[in-house]
């Protein structure tokens, strides 16, 4: 009957124990049952994107004894569930940064001109693979690698050229580098410094989230224990000499690229950030010298509601946290910062137009979420790197969103929707469990080396994987409403870039001082075998123009490479 | 007397470290019946073909993302001739433009599989193209 099985999905449901009035039940009586009979509605259970079981409707029932005080609380004060501002976007529209990169540094830089010039008010790097992985654009392995995910920066040269004529000391910069991240920031910082701009007037960030790298992204060198010494270096060296940069941005956007639901997003990536504290924490800094700079990347998905939730349910997660289980005492410490870029997973190289429309409202969600700073996609994801015209049109989404639709006159807006609060709360508690599962494990890094996220991450993605085959999920021009495709233009990396870097590669180490570099290199060396922070040691190498993988071989040297457990 | 199962070499090459794709696919093939070998990750074309080799598979599935697919295809296909290996069935799966798909087709890969496709696709494909093993008795 229809009633009792209402019931049953209600207490199938987690127990923020749902009071059903009298009312609500002579509703389901009178006008929901006869409903449902003359017209079925379209599938037994309704889920989210992440899976999660959603009901037809929510009322006050769904929050008995809300208290506005205690469970939600206003923006800008502990926990922020409503916002780190009191005035958001009022006060300040959010950063328009989008991850650009491609080829020499040359066009990379004329792209970020470009960018500033149509409108965007941050900077945000993406580099190609062997920069990633620590090698020069001449090594062996980065054959047919050069320049096409990203742009190669091998030296000091490449970053002087990346960055010419950027006003560094007015816009931020984030660089998505991870496990040489401490060289490139190295990079980075010498040539600020020698393009006159002061340290302590830098703002910016460098993802430098080495755990996220073993559960999703895997774009790891180094073992976990070395590797963690590197970000607390270089967390360290960010607390004394470079107060408005951000030494880390812990991320979830790659994990749930890599398949997970929305809660293992948000729990995989607050409970590295845990991890990440306890490291710092263990080396001997208080909590408040480091907390205020740690920030987070977060993926905008399809389903409006679950994403706000998130968002908003992070911030009331890592505030209780770093206050409660850290004892943070600075309010700065307590507010969980992010950038956001829109999920590259679920646009299509099908109808690739349809992706501006996915891309806006997943754009939607980050804004009504409370983003910082948001990356919008463009509509050629699925096909290469993003042309000028389809990045433009990307940017102009966040434009419009932020200028025409109103978005940006109320603070929280969603708040209030028996759904949205109702939503929170559950994710809230289902990332407590998460986290109750790892430490009860030994913490993230033994969580990982049990592959415990990974496994997660790999269930998630493949159920996702069999709902779209069996239609469960509709992917639209994909497995419904598909059509002729008509071949759009794609961005083709120039033929010729690898050649162009070996040569200023070679050029490089003809004109620099060759006894100069090979002393800094040793004397990193020297210094990674100890526990000394190894950032001054690198910026001397970086000063000599020791190159990227010259710098990444000591370490490897030292360090060893990390290799990961077989996936069965 | 069944026909024993089809052996799959599934391999990341390259820098590339995204593997969603890739593991899908393996297990999708498995649940299919056949036996698959995931190499992991940032494997040279050299030893991709060295594993195929040892584990005498029936096809290798390539998964790339990255772009570097036009130097790293044709050199498999190149080793796979020197093994004299060209009957193993080799298809690619990941961010290969429409203009890239000939040369490849040419240089020895059978079939392209790009964002959008289903995993049954890739299961039929295998099945209908691989060569013929063991001939079916009874």
């Amino acid at each position: 009957m229809a009633k009792e099985t209402e019931t049953g999905v209600e207490a199938k449901q987690d127990a923020i124990s749902r009071r059903v009035s009298a009312a609500e039940m002579e509703w389901q009586e009178k006008i929901l049952k006869p409903a449902l009979e003359r017209s079925p509605e379209r599938r037994r259970a309704f889920t989210t994107t992440s899976g999660v079981e959603i009901e037809r409707l929510y009322t006050p029932a769904d929050l008995p004894n809300f208290n506005y005080e205690r469970d939600l609380g206003d923006p800008g004060e502990y926990p922020y569930t409503r916002g780190i501002h009191s005035t958001m976007y009022r006060g300040k529209i959010w950063t328009m940064r989008q991850f650009s990169g491609f080829g020499t540094p040359e066009e990379t830089n004329q792209r970020l001109h470009y960018l500033l010039s149509q409108g965007q008010t941050g900077l945000s790097i993406a580099f190609d693979l062997p920069t990633l992985m620590g090698y020069d654009s001449d090594h062996p392995l980065a054959e047919g690698e050069v320049g096409k995910c990203g742009v190669a920066v091998s030296s000091l040269a490449d970053m002087e050229v990346l960055l010419q004529g950027l006003p560094l000391e007015q816009v931020s910069t984030s660089m998505t580098i991870n496990s040489p991240a401490a060289v490139i920031w190295a990079m980075y910082l010498v040539a600020a410094e020698k393009s006159g701009a002061d340290w302590k007037k830098l703002s910016g960030t460098i993802q430098n989230d080495i755990l996220k790298e073993y559960i999703a992204q895997k774009e790891y060198i180094f073992p976990p224990a070395p590797s963690m010494r590197l970000v607390v270096d270089t967390i360290s060296f960010a607390a004394r000499e470079t107060p408005r940069w951000n030494p880390i941005s812990i991320s979830g956007y790659h994990i749930r690229e890599a398949g997970s639901t929305a809660v293992q997003e948000l729990a995989f990536t607050l409970r590295d950030g845990v991890e990440y504290v306890e490291w710092v924490l263990r080396a001997g800094l208080a909590v408040d010298d480091f907390a205020p700079r740690i920030s987070f990347f977060f993926n905008a998905h399809n389903d409006l509601f679950e994403e706000v939730a998130k968002f908003r349910a992070a911030r009331k997660v890592w505030a209780r946290v770093i206050r409660e289980r850290f004892g943070a005492k600075n309010p700065r410490s307590w507010t969980c910062r992010f950038h956001t870029q829109t999920a590259g997973c679920s646009l299509t190289a099908q109808q690739p137009y349809n992706n501006v429309v996915r891309t806006t409202i997943q754009a939607l969600a980050a804004v009504l979420g409370g983003t910082q700073s948001l990356h919008t996609n463009s509509l050629d994801e699925a096909w290469s790197l993003p042309t000028e015209d389809a990045a433009t049109l990307a940017l102009r989404t966040q434009q419009v969103l932020a200028y025409e639709s109103g978005l940006t006159e109320v603070v929280d807006p969603l708040a209030g929707s028996y759904l949205l609060e109702k939503l929170t709360l559950q994710t809230e508690r289902a990332c407590y469990e998460y986290f109750d599962k790892i430490d009860a494990m030994g913490g993230m890094v033994a969580a990982i080396e049990k592959g415990f996220p990974q496994r997660e991450i790999h269930e998630a993605a493949y159920a996702y994987q069999r709902a779209i085959e069996s239609k469960d999920k509709i992917i639209v021009g994909v497995n419904e409403f598909t059509s002729c495709e008509q071949p759009i233009n794609i961005l083709v990396v120039d033929q010729g870039v690898a050649a162009t870097q070996r040569r200023k590669l070679r050029e490089l180490r003809e004109r620099r001082n060759h006894a100069q570099v090979q002393s800094t290199l040793e004397t990193l060396g020297n210094a990674a075998r100890t526990d000394q922070n190894l950032m001054p040691f690198i910026l001397n190498c970086v000063r000599s123009y020791a190159t990227l993988g010259e710098i990444c071989d000591v370490l490897r040297r030292v360090f060893g490479k990390y290799e990961e457990p077989a996936f069965r | 007397m069944t026909a024993s199962p089809i052996r799959v070499l599934v391999a990341k090459p390259g820098l590339d470290g995204h593997d969603r794709g890739a593991k899908i696919v393996a297990r999708a093939l498995r649940d299919a019946g056949m036996e698959v070998i995931y190499t992991g990750l940032r494997q040279t074309p050299e030893q991709i073909v060295n594993v195929a080799l040892q584990e005498d598979v029936d096809a290798i599935g390539i998964s790339i993302l990255s772009g570097a697919h036009n130097s790293i295809l044709p050199r498999i296909c190149e080793l796979l001739r020197q093994e004299e290996m060209e009957d193993v069935l080799l298809v690619v799966g990941g961010i290969i433009p429409n203009e890239d798909i000939p040369a490849l087709k040419s240089a020895g890969v059978a079939e392209v599989f790009q964002p959008g496709v289903s995993t049954q696709e890739i299961v039929d494909f295998i099945r209908t193209h691989v060569r013929q093993k063991n001939a079916p008795t009874g």
